[in-house]
């Protein structure tokens, strides 16, 4: 008995009946769809919330002064003076899965031009800085390594800070504000980056070479921060790894011994700002997982109306020569391609709907393949097992009694 | 010395209804040989249907020899039987048990399909030889739905010759068609045995007895009688004696 038989017959008896077939693929094509669309907006979300946080910064690791007891008693992190522009130096120097690297230092004041003033945010970085946050200069110029040498009065304006000190839409290039006391000029305007996902805003901020800021502002000699990049997310822990090293071997500390800094990445922030839209994902993908189970028993139900339906052919298919596991197959090869038939329209349906809430909702989607892949396998495996006992019972009739049946 | 297709010794066959034995067949005895018709007759519970279901490798006896083209089948396993019923045995049904809403050529191919040697395109020629055999060359591709009742027979006739079986068993094959119908279904079970065919015709009605060669009669399981017909009757004469001939459907 050869397959390609068994399917011919399978398929004419599913098209005999196509209005019941389609009905109860229906219940597959629900299940399907949903899963497919449900995924597609949980994945949608996940990776619109990554990119609003790789918007701040794509891979970047924040290196941090750590707390230190200090006779017993724990420090505030931000009194720390251990990093240094020497840490900076040799980060720079020794390691492989960092791409960019900027010390930093800040400070908040309020910053004046003529009669208008704001407070806001003097970061003092270098030129990766911009890399790393992912900022853009639209007019003007980044400041050189020869300003960072000299500590240079010179900054780069953010559009918020701009717009409050030149509320009447004047250039502000070349104009000197005064930070704290500090004349700097303006060298450059920053393209706007808007509120980042936390409702910070991104554009209220000055940068100006981190030795200005440094030596004029804060009239201090260590650092208060280094930023740095990883080559792509994936090193991201790599990089982190690494930094410690560099960082636990500059800073002479023993094995056993605590850090005194703190390296972090965007991992963890991301992971905790997608673990809430994870479990709704999960939610409702248990949910559209379950249709998908009732599609199945719905398969069951129709398969084992239709053994009833069909004890004379199969008494009479028996009698002229077909064995039990002939029948078997036959059936089975009913069940799986209505689930499969019906996975498809599914599949179908379900990217069509995505496509839909994307569009017209404006929701974010994202279909993956392996999503698409896994709904498809699930049906057809409901197939097969929603299958087989209507299909083995249809296989164990007796001929006897199956082709006089009435 | 013509072969002998069917060798029964001893046959016995009962079944357990509730806590009660009930004996169908107490030790049924004969053989047919190649190119007899044989009618095997009986009232209900005579045991003809158990016997049909033994003789067509559907049921196995509880004891006895069954040698069927001399092999012997009483003790095979199920898949070994189905083996045997689709390359030996050709079956017709009382209800000629059709696959409805399918073609003449698809229901006559049925058999070869759960037969792999055989290929599509010779599974095809088989089944327009066997239909234009019974008559109904004109009407290979009418669906099941689409035929009268002694179309339908006919069909089921060509389906049970298209594996070439080395028996035909009837089941009451006129026994849903009206008088004329019946005749013009003999006449053709006649052809066949005027071509050589071994058929075993298994009927109720005594009639039947006078249009094949041999007649074995059943009662309470047991063989009461078994007689050679030589004035067999002539089903096509006696189809042109009966009354409104020229108001036949076809032939």
């Amino acid at each position: 008995m050869n397959f390609a038989n068994l399917f011919k017959i399978a398929l004419r008896a599913l098209n005999t009946n196509k209005f019941r077939g389609f009905l109860t693929m229906l219940g597959i094509i629900i299940g399907v769809a949903s899963v497919i669309t449900m995924l597609a907006i949980g994945q949608g979300s996940k990776q619109s919330i990554r990119e609003q946080i790789s918007e701040m910064g794509s891979n970047m690791l924040m290196i941090h002064p750590g707390s230190m007891r200090m006779g017993g008693v724990r420090q505030d992190a931000s009194t720390m003076q251990s990093l240094k522009i020497e840490d900076y130096n040799a980060i720079v120097q020794k390691s492989e899965y960092v791409a960019a690297v900027s010390p930093s230092v800040t400070s908040s004041g309020q910053v004046i031009y003529s009669s208008n003033n704001t407070p806001t945010t003097l970061y003092g970085v270098n030129q990766d800085y911009l890399e790393i946050r992912k900022y853009k200069v639209t007019d003007g110029d980044v400041f050189s390594d020869q300003d960072i040498r000299t500590f240079a009065k010179v900054c780069l304006i953010g559009k918020t800070v701009a717009d409050n000190l030149f509320p009447d839409g004047e250039s502000p290039l070349g104009k000197y504000i005064r930070f704290n006391k500090t004349p700097l000029k303006i060298i450059g305007v920053l393209e706007p980056k808007g509120y980042n996902s936390m409702g910070m805003d991104q554009d209220d901020l000055l940068i100006a070479p981190y030795t200005t800021v440094q030596k004029r502002v804060l009239a201090i000699n260590y650092l208060q921060g280094i930023y740095a990049s990883a080559v792509n997310e994936e090193l991201s822990p790599k990089a982190v790894e690494e930094i410690e090293e560099i960082l636990r071997f500059n800073h002479k500390i023993k094995e056993d011994g605590e850090d005194n800094f703190e390296v972090r990445s965007q991992e963890e922030l991301t992971s905790m700002m997608t673990s809430t839209t994870d479990l709704m994902t999960l939610l409702l993908s248990c949910i559209a997982g379950i249709s998908l189970l009732v599609g199945g028993i719905g398969i069951m139900n129709i398969m084992y109306v239709s053994v009833t339906e069909r004890t004379r052919e199969i008494g009479l298919r028996m009698s002229i020569g077909a064995k039990g596991k002939d029948i078997l197959i036959q059936f089975l090869i009913e069940a799986v391609l209505l689930s499969f038939v019906g996975g498809i329209i599914g599949i179908l349906l379900g990217v069509s709907v995505t496509f839909v809430v994307k569009f017209v909702a404006g929701w974010p989607v994202l279909i993956q393949p392996w999503s698409v892949l896994l709904s498809f396998a699930v049906c057809t495996l409901t197939g097969i097992f929603f299958g087989w006992y209507p299909a083995r019972k249809a296989a164990s009739l007796d001929p006897i009694e199956a082709i006089r049946y009435e | 010395m013509e072969k002998e297709i069917i060798k029964l010794v001893d046959i016995k066959r009962s079944f357990l209804v509730g806590n009660e034995v009930v004996k169908a067949l107490r030790g049924v005895s004969f053989s047919v040989k190649a190119g007899e018709f044989v009618t095997i007759m009986g009232t209900s519970g005579s045991g003809k249907s158990t016997l049909l279901n033994i003789l067509g490798c559907l049921d196995t006896p509880t004891s006895g020899e069954y040698y069927l083209d001399g092999i012997r089948t009483d003790s095979m396993s199920k898949d070994k039987r189905a083996d045997i019923r689709n390359s030996k045995i050709g079956f017709i049904f009382q209800n000629y048990n059709l696959l409805p809403k399918t073609t003449a050529i698809e229901n006559v191919e049925l058999p070869l399909i759960y037969n792999p040697g055989i290929p599509a395109r010779e599974r095809r020629k088989k089944a327009i030889e066997a239909l234009k055999l019974v008559g109904l060359g004109n009407r290979l591709d009418h669906k099941s739905n689409q035929m009268s009742g002694g179309q339908q027979q006919r069909v089921a006739i060509a389906r049970a010759l298209v594996n070439d079986p080395v028996i035909l068993l009837a089941d009451e094959a006129t026994g849903n068609l009206d008088t004329r119908t019946s005749l013009e279904i003999l006449a053709l079970f006649q052809d066949l045995y005027k071509d050589g065919r071994t058929i075993l015709f298994v009927t109720h009605n005594p009639e039947m007895s006078d249009f094949s060669s041999r007649t074995i009669a059943l009662r309470d399981g047991k063989v009461i009688s078994d007689t050679y017909n030589d004035k067999i009757k002539d089903a096509r004469e006696e189809l042109a004696l009966l009354p409104g001939t020229d108001d036949g459907q076809e032939r």
